[in-house]
Formats: structure tokens, C-alpha cells, sequence
């Protein structure tokens, strides 16, 4: 086996960086004042919207995973694989998305005001539930189709030949499987809406639809008023911290989409009535899906001459940015892997990064560095340093599996062979690892890439990623630069997915 | 030689007792009914678990709680014998030095083990490019260049066909002369024993027998053999 110091030193690290930046909160939130009825209400805010947010994503997810678990058509696989791609889509590029289709002069409400009808507002509870839909749909049905896929195709068999309907094998089959897993997958989707920060500050924003990130945020940005934002980041962390150690225990090896192409032959569904739902949930899917990042990349080309500079010299610092989180990710996720051969809770410790949000790490962080030194001068290091925490739990569940199964299928051949320490890590570990290393470096360098959450609070105007420039050419209505930047930014952000997890697909035959 | 000292194995409830020595040069095959524990006793024999009580020693050495690695032995397991990701030479090279920094003189030699056992021109290739029998010719190269003295196989040509698994024990029965070890196989058929085993010894209720002249052992089974072969 592998010594265990290494991981014990980065498992302390983390935890260092996590708790360090959390007791300066809790500490300086002391000396703040009670939280106000604004923060109060930014509590109810936060609790309805990702309530909300969490129903429809899932309600929805029913029958479009029923669809795909029952129906084998061509562009199935396409969809699946598009039904990932959320995970690294950065959140800023996809509302660039919903305003081309929902925004005020959206594709929507063209249609409407050439019907005669009023034009809708997408600002507001209904345009961040409406943006989180979007992110989340994706993943319900990711979650949803692997539970039906658990169903053994036996049992649609077995129906089959008792001569059951579609609706008879919903009730007897499909409702069971419903009722166990509907409940895990709204508290996950619940938790990652709770704590979503840059859909609330571009869909959000005034009393009545501020989240507590982003009142964090306005703490800052608007009053300088750090005792405020300690307090906040307190209740923040209360909140998301419950609610995602609950969510984490249901969403054990949700596995990201592996393996869900297989179809289970059904006898049960093949009237006309429910072939034409069927194929128009997945259009309606599909559409909705794909028309705003189709208008991404169509806006994106007209926009392209459009973008100043900074933008390119924010694509560099992002991605400096990019590649450093996901160095510093990996260099803390491996070691802490290792350990976790042998002492499982050590991965505990790699997951404590979903505890704390972004925004409440940014906090701490700022109040340790404020008294010292001008946190603008670290805006880019403590982005790279908070994105590689917040990619590190999604990097151990892929890694740690990884290197299980190789130490359960050749462990012993390795230990017959007296590979321990190095030897075993190059010639066993490492090459075993090399897909799941290439696709977890992939997930940090996109989500690294297309964050939007620290650097606001650290940036001065002077200084900007990708990400953040974008934000702040909407701001300032100059939306064809903007969407010359989206364009650049999802490139960008899915290249680098491609590329690493390609770098990991290398070895075939392996 | 290979001494089992008042072993006392527990495995989830269940007990093996072996207490037998076997002299060096001899292939001892282990026979008996699937669960009875034989693959059990080669993994104490490896390092792989631990006994509840007893030693085991070679040349009257106690290896008892050394690492498997750093144990007289070779072993092949039922699959999982090779790295998938690593070439034919790597694979077999690991057996040499386990950092793979072979100088001439050791790459000389695990050609010539790879020629001994037919695969010359495979040297290149990773284990999905070969078939199953030349996979297990893979593995038996591997332990000829280990030149451990002590080898352990845990029914590694179980997946392989009648004639090739006979094969494979031929090319096994003549590389421990070359080897001049000890070995210890675990076997379901007494054909399999009966060809290159020059003892046996019977694992079942609890108890693995002292090794016995094979031929002597099946011309006139004990009881245990007899329920086992059902004659």
C-alpha cells in the first residue's frame, strides 16, 4: 500500500482553508449586528426559490426520464451526453442563453407581441427558478433515468407477459421506484439551488428577490459593511451546511451520466397516444435545452468584432486561473484519494468543500487578508485557491472510486509483486486512474473556468475573468460585446473539459 | 521446505486447521470441494490473511507476519494475473525489479523467459491483444524470471479449455524443474493432480490432510477423497 502522510498533510490543508476562513466569519460576525428583516427576508427568498426551483426540476424530470428509460430514437445518446453538459456549462454563459430566449427582447417575447399579447419579465423569483430549471432539469433526469434503469428489464417482462398497460406498470413498477428516489433527488437539487450565486445576482437582485449569497454580495459591494457579511455568511453556512449533508448522503454515486445509453426493451408503451407524448417531451426537452445555447453561439458570432480587449485579457487570467485551481486540485484530491484507501473517513474531509459556499470562503478569506495587504492584489489567487476547494469534492468521488477498484481487481498481484510506495502508484494507480483523473481534471478546469463567484467580492475595476468581464459588459447593456464573451467563455469552458478528458481517454485498451 | 505450524485459520466462521510440512522440490496440488478453504490456505501462505494462531516458516525461517511481497513466493490467482495497461515486457519485468529500471543483462533475460515460454515476438503487446492461453504463458514468464523458490497457483488456468489448461500445466510442471522451487496448487480435478503433482493433500471438513504420494493416494483414497470424488 501507500503511506498515508502525504494525505494526511493535504487533508489538513483543506481543512485549514475551509475552517480558517469559517472561524474569522463566525468570529467577526460576533461583533456584527443581529440579522434585520432585509436578511431575513433574503432567508425566506433563498428557502422559496430553491423550493421551488428544486419541484419543477423534478416534477418535470418525470416525464423526460420516462421517456428516454422507454424510447429508443435516433439522437438518444446525443441527448444523454447534452443532459451532462450543464455540469460544466458556465452558469453566466447559460443566462446569457435564457435572456435570448425569455429576456425582454427574447425570441418569447417577439412571438408574443406579434400574437398581440403582453411581453413577459424575466427578472425576478420566476426568472431565477426559471435559470436554475435550466441547470437542474438536466440533472433530475440524470438521477431519475439511473433509477429506472435499476428496474430489472425482467420485471418489464414479467409485466409484459401479464398483459399489463402503461398504466398499470407505472403504478406497480414505476411509482415504487419514484417514491424512493424523488425525495433524494429534489434535496440535492434543493441544496446546489440554495446556495447558487450568480443566477440570483444577473436574475435576482432588489428587496424582493435577493438570495443570502448575494445579499453577501451587496453587504460588500453597495455598504462595505463586512459585520454584515460575516452574519450572513454565518446563516448561509448554517443553512447550506445542513442541508448539504443531508443531500450528500442521497447522492452517492450518482456517477455523472456513466453508462445510462442501454434501453430496457417495453411492451407496455407502444399505443400511438403514447409515442406522440413521448417524442414531444423530448422536443420540448431538446428546444429547451438547446435554443438558448444556440442563441449563445449565433449571438456570439454577430457580437465577436464587438468585444474591447479586456476581454481577451480576461480570457488569459481565467485561464491562468483555470489551469492552477485545477493543478491545485488535483494535488490536494490524489494524496487525499491515497489516504482514503485505507482510512475512508479521510474523504470526508475532501467533501467539506460543498459545506461552505464560495461566497462565505470569500468572506473569510477577505477579512484575513484586509488588514494586511489590498485583497484586489489577490483577487486571482484566492479565486484559483477557492475554485480548486469547491472542484475538490467532485474530483475525490470520481477519483476514489477509481482507485479502489484497482486496488480490489490487482492489489494483491501488486502486493505479490512488492510494488508499494512509487512503484505502485506508476505502475498500478496512476495508469488505472489515468480516465478518471482526465475527467475530473476536466470538471475542474470547466467549472474553474466559468465560475463567477469569489472574484467579485476580491476584483477591483481594473482587474477581471472572463466570467466577470462578461457580467460587467451586461451591465453596462453592451450586450452584442457580451454575447461575443459568452461565446468565447463556453468555448473555452467545454474545450478544456474536452481536452483533459480526452488527454484521459488515451489508453484504450487499458 | 514449507512448514505449516499449527495453523489455525478463521474465515468468516469458519475454521481450517493445517499442520503438515512439505520438502523442498515437491508439487503439492491441493484438493477438494469448492468453500472447503484451499484457496484460503495459499492466501495465509502468501501474506495475504492473517492465521488466528500458528506459524509459517521457511527453512525454518518464520514468515509468518512479513508482507506478501517480501515473501518467498510467487503467485498466480485465478485472473487478474497481468496489469491490462502495461506491455507484455513491462508485465513480466515487474517480476525482475519492481521500479522497472532493467539493465541490459536483466533484459536479456526476461527475453529469453518470453521465448522460453512461445510468445517471442509478442514482447510489445498489452494483455487485450492476447488470447487467454498466451495471457497465462504472460503470467508463467513472469514467475520463471521471479525465481522465487516457493509458487502458489490459485486455479489460474480455471477459464482456459481442457487441452490448453493441460498445456498449461506441462509448461508450469517443466518450469519448476528449471525454477528447482517448491509448489502448491489448488485444484478442483484429480486429473489435474494426477499430471504433474507428486503429492496431494485433501482439504476438507475443516482439516487439510498431510501431503501423500499422489498415485499411492488415488489408487487407495481415504475417506474424505472418496466422498469428495463420490466413489
Amino acid at each position: 500500500m501507500i503511506r498515508g502522510g502525504p494525505g494526511y498533510a493535504a487533508a489538513a490543508l483543506v481543512l485549514l482553508f475551509i475552517f480558517g476562513p469559517l472561524i474569522v466569519v463566525f468570529v467577526r460576525a460576533g461583533g456584527g449586528t443581529l440579522p434585520g428583516p432585509a436578511d431575513w427576508a433574503a432567508v425566506r427568498f433563498s428557502i422559496t426559490q430553491a423550493t421551488l426551483s428544486a419541484l419543477f426540476s423534478v416534477i418535470l424530470a418525470v416525464p423526460v426520464a420516462r421517456a428516454l428509460a422507454r424510447r429508443q430514437f435516433p439522437g438518444r445518446s446525443l441527448l444523454i451526453t447534452l443532459l451532462g453538459a450543464p455540469f460544466i456549462l458556465p452558469v453566466i454563459v447559460a443566462v446569457l442563453g435564457l435572456l435570448a430566449v425569455f429576456g425582454r427582447s427574447g425570441v418569447l417575447n417577439s412571438v408574443l407581441i406579434w400574437a398581440g399579447l403582453p411581453p413577459v419579465q424575466i427578472y425576478g423569483l420566476h426568472g431565477v427558478v426559471l435559470a436554475h430549471v435550466f441547470f437542474n432539469l438536466p440533472l433530475a433526469t440524470r438521477i431519475l433515468l439511473q433509477a429506472w434503469q435499476q428496474i430489472p428489464a425482467e420485471r418489464f417482462r414479467l409485466a409484459a407477459s401479464l398483459n399489463m398497460t402503461a398504466g398499470q406498470v407505472m403504478r406497480r413498477l414505476e411509482l415504487p421506484m419514484l417514491r424512493t428516489t424523488l425525495p433524494g433527488a429534489f434535496i440535492v437539487i434543493f441544496a446546489i439551488c440554495l446556495s447558487s450565486f450568480t443566477v440570483a445576482l444577473t436574475l435576482g437582485g432588489g428587496p424582493k428577490a435577493t438570495t443570502v449569497e448575494l445579499a453577501i454580495y451587496q453587504a460588500f459591494r453597495f455598504d462595505f459593511d463586512l459585520g454584515r457579511a460575516a452574519v450572513l455568511a454565518v446563516i448561509q453556512t448554517l443553512l447550506a451546511g445542513i442541508v448539504a449533508l443531508v443531500a450528500l448522503k442521497y447522492s452517492r454515486g450518482e456517477g455523472f451520466g456513466a453508462g445510462l445509453d442501454r434501453v430496457v426493451r417495453r411492451w407496455d408503451a407502444q399505443s400511438a397516444g403514447l409515442r406522440i407524448t413521448d417524442t414531444a417531451v423530448m422536443i420540448l426537452t431538446a428546444l429547451f435545452l438547446l435554443l438558448p445555447l444556440l442563441l449563445v453561439v449565433i449571438n456570439g458570432i454577430a457580437g465577436w468584432a464587438k468585444m474591447p480587449d479586456q476581454v481577451f485579457t480576461a480570457l488569459r487570467v481565467s485561464l491562468v486561473i483555470s489551469l492552477v485551481s485545477t493543478a491545485v486540485a488535483l494535488a490536494l484530491a490524489l494524496p487525499i484519494a491515497l489516504a482514503a484507501l485505507r482510512r475512508g473517513w479521510i474523504e470526508v474531509i475532501g467533501l467539506l468543500g460543498i459545506v461552505s459556499s464560495p461566497l462565505v470562503l470569500g468572506t473569510g478569506l477577505f477579512l484575513i487578508v484586509y488588514p494586511f495587504a489590498d485583497p484586489a492584489r489577490l483577487a486571482f489567487a484566492v479565486t484559483g485557491l477557492v475554485n480548486a476547494l469547491t472542484a475538490l469534492p467532485f474530483v475525490l468521488r470520481v477519483l476514489i472510486p477509481s482507485l479502489r477498484a484497482s486496488e480490489k481487481n490487482f492489489g494483491r498481484l501488486a502486493d505479490v509483486l512488492g510494488l508499494t510506495g512509487w512503484a505502485r502508484l506508476r505502475f498500478l494507480l496512476l495508469p488505472r486512474a489515468r480516465r478518471a483523473l482526465g475527467f475530473s481534471a476536466g470538471l475542474a478546469a470547466a467549472f474553474s473556468m466559468g465560475d463567477l463567484g469569489v472574484i467579485t467580492l476580491f476584483a477591483d475595476p481594473s482587474r477581471a475573468t472572463l466570467p466577470l468581464q462578461m457580467y460587467r459588459l451586461m451591465g453596462a447593456f453592451r450586450m452584442e460585446a457580451a454575447a461575443g464573451a459568452g461565446l468565447l467563455l463556453l468555448v473555452f469552458s467545454l474545450g478544456l473539459f474536452w481536452m483533459f478528458d480526452k488527454l484521459g481517454r488515451g489508453d484504450v485498451d487499458a | 521446505m514449507l512448514t505449516l505450524e499449527k495453523l489455525e485459520i478463521v474465515l468468516d466462521g469458519f475454521t481450517l486447521n493445517a499442520d503438515f510440512t512439505l520438502e523442498q522440490g515437491r508439487n503439492l496440488a491441493l484438493i477438494g470441494p469448492s468453500g472447503a478453504g484451499k484457496s484460503t490456505l495459499l492466501n495465509v501462505i502468501a501474506g495475504f490473511l492473517r492465521p488466528r494462531s500458528g506459524r509459517v516458516l521457511w527453512q525454518g525461517e518464520d514468515i509468518t507476519d512479513l508482507p506478501p511481497g517480501q515473501r518467498p513466493i510467487s503467485m498466480l490467482f485465478q485472473d487478474n494475473n497481468l496489469f491490462p495497461h502495461l506491455t507484455v515486457t513491462q508485465n513480466i519485468g515487474l517480476g525482475i525489479r519492481p521500479d522497472l529500471r532493467l539493465n541490459a543483462a536483466e533484459r536479456a533475460y526476461l527475453h529469453d523467459a518470453l521465448e522460453r515460454v512461445g510468445l517471442a515476438g509478442m514482447a510489445g503487446r498489452k494483455p487485450g491483444q492476447l488470447s487467454g492461453g498466451q495471457q497465462s504463458r504472460v503470467a508463467l514468464a513472469r514467475v520463471l524470471v521471479q525465481r522465487k523458490p516457493l509458487v502458489l497457483l490459485d486455479e489460474p488456468f480455471s477459464a482456459l479449455g481442457p487441452a490448453l489448461k493441460h498445456d498449461m500445466l506441462r509448461l508450469v510442471g517443466d518450469l519448476m524443474q528449471e525454477i528447482g522451487g517448491t509448489m502448491l496448487m489448488v485444484s478442483h480435478e484429480p486429473e489435474d493432480a494426477q499430471m504433474i503433482a507428486d503429492v496431494t493433500s485433501v482439504v476438507a471438513q475443516g482439516t487439510v490432510t498431510a501431503p501423500k504420494p499422489t498415485a499411492a493416494l488415488f489408487e487407495n483414497p481415504p475417506k474424505v477423497l472418496r466422498d469428495y470424488l463420490g466413489t
